[in-house]
């Protein structure tokens, strides 16, 4: 005789049943959650920025300490002096926007929120994008520009935040990532990855813009010369690795005119 | 007499050496060459199967006389797929940190052959106690092995160990480094976790001959 779970209604009620309860299940869990969530990745944000501007609680050779929870909204307030978005098209800047314009014309959205995922999509669709840059002074009161940047890994989306001073000279670095490979290409997370970007130069002497290109089998592997637009690459992280060059290369150009402004303004 | 009688805790301690997972059932090899470039990775790979197979285990258990048989695969993939989703949330929400280590995981750990293997072999067929003992077994089985393969490969690949140099500086040529010594890049790529657990099952067969298939 068959059994009564082998029957196709049954089988048929059981899948719709346990669609609905799963289903009701994630959606519970998932919206219940959001808030809280949100709050997270606002709060990563910033201290992303900060750990860029060179502040964050880093103590050891190794490690990677944000400002805490607690301080980081104050730190944020105080230590960024100046959001700025730029509407850039066809790698000119169209328009500049302060804060408070931005905030204006999208119901109070802060500039640091920019989904630069979205702004990406938007040149794809021959529309403009937006780029945030963040103004604030580093631990020596130095004037730094700290800008957002987006590609691709090997598995999924990799990201990070340069700080550059005036002339486009890397002062502060910041990388993570969605899911690349632990022990290879998540290692753009580490700080000896990291570091090696500081006093990289992204300019060539008359001021052609190159990048900094993430090279195997470099010669110099300690990072002295600074001029040499490279860093020392990642073993078995190659496309990680390329996709690090390739962010920078693509995103950071967008800001060159501005850059250049600020040199003629001075 | 212990806390178990003696047929539960064979179900422990079977799949840690005579039975093991991957080492002898060879499943779960790609969890396994995937992140064992680094023991701290290993480590929360093991602790994360550790808990989805033995609360997976568990539920499937329960239901097992309600499952259909015709869409069973399906029913386990759900049930799996659902409690690495919900802890995934749950961390974001209240462990962000520790989530942002584990994120990597989640894909893998719903794909691992031997959460699906438990499942159609042991918890449709056995009470839910028996089930969850089977799980923590089989999750720990495999741990080990990762953990094994994970402390070979960090070390002899970036001279760390949970990412703290243990053998010298490699660029100032400190500790052995001094002494000409080398990092081997190449134990950082998936094909030497290959080679490190073809190692594994041949010491574990040439202790045991009964472990030896004609």
């Amino acid at each position: 005789m068959e059994k009564r779970t082998d029957k196709n209604g049954y089988t048929i009620i059981f899948a719709v049943i346990m669609v609905v309860v799963v289903g009701s299940l994630l959606a519970f869990t998932a919206s219940s959650l959001k808030p809280n969530i949100v709050e997270n990745e606002r709060i990563e944000k910033q201290q992303n920025i900060l750990y860029a501007l060179g502040i964050n609680g880093n103590e050891g050779k190794g490690d990677i300490t944000f400002v805490s929870t607690d301080e980081v909204a104050e730190l944020f307030k105080t230590k960024v002096s100046e959001q700025l978005v730029l509407e850039s098209k066809d790698g000119k800047i169209v328009k500049s926007m302060t804060r408070q314009e931005f905030m204006d014309a999208n119901n109070g959205k802060e500039p640091y929120l920019i989904d630069v995922k979205k702004q990406q999509a938007n040149v794809k669709a021959g529309k403009s994008r937006l780029l945030p840059l963040f103004v604030g002074k580093s631990e020596k009161g130095e004037t730094y520009y700290v800008a957002p940047i987006r590609g691709k890994g090997l598995w999924d989306a990799i990201w990070g935040y340069v700080a550059l001073d005036k002339n486009m000279i890397v002062r502060g670095a910041f990388f993570d990532h969605a899911a690349e490979t632990p022990g290879l290409g998540a290692n753009i997370k580490q700080r000896y990855f990291m570091d090696d970007f500081y006093g990289e130069h992204l300019l060539t002497e008359a001021g052609v813009f190159k990048g900094i290109k993430v090279a195997k089998g470099n010669a110099d592997p300690k990072n002295n010369d600074k001029t040499d637009y490279e860093v020392d690459a990642l073993a078995g992280a190659t496309i990680t690795g390329d996709g690090v060059s390739a962010m920078i290369k693509a995103d950071l150009k967008l800001y060159l005119p501005y850059f250049q402004n600020l040199k003629k303004a001075n | 007499m212990g806390l178990l009688s003696k047929k539960d805790a064979k179900l422990i301690t079977d799949p840690l050496a005579d039975n093991n997972p991957i080492t002898i059932q060879v499943l779960g090899i790609c969890s396994a060459l995937a992140i064992t470039a680094e023991l701290k990775a290993s480590l929360v790979m093991a602790i994360a199967v550790l808990f989805v197979m033995g609360v997976g285990n568990v539920v499937i258990s329960l239901i097992r006389n309600l499952i259909p048989s015709k869409i069973r695969i399906i029913v386990q993939l759900i049930v799996v797929a659902s409690l690495v989703i919900i802890v995934d949330q749950v961390l974001k929400a209240y462990a962000y940190e520790l989530s942002k280590t584990l994120s990597v995981f989640v894909g893998l750990i719903i794909t691992n052959c031997i959460i699906m293997g438990r499942f159609e072999a042991f918890a449709l067929g056995n009470g839910p106690w028996r089930a969850f003992l089977d799980g923590i077994g089989n999750a720990l089985g495999y741990g080990v092995i990762l953990i094994i393969v994970g402390f070979f490969r960090e070390l002899l690949g970036s001279g760390t160990l949970f990412g703290i140099p243990v053998l010298g500086d490699a660029i100032e040529k400190t500790g052995v480094y001094s002494s000409g010594y080398e990092n081997n890049g190449f134990m950082l790529m998936p094909p030497m976790a290959l080679i490190i657990v073809g190692l594994l099952i041949w010491v574990q067969r040439s202790r045991n001959k009964n472990l030896i298939e004609d």
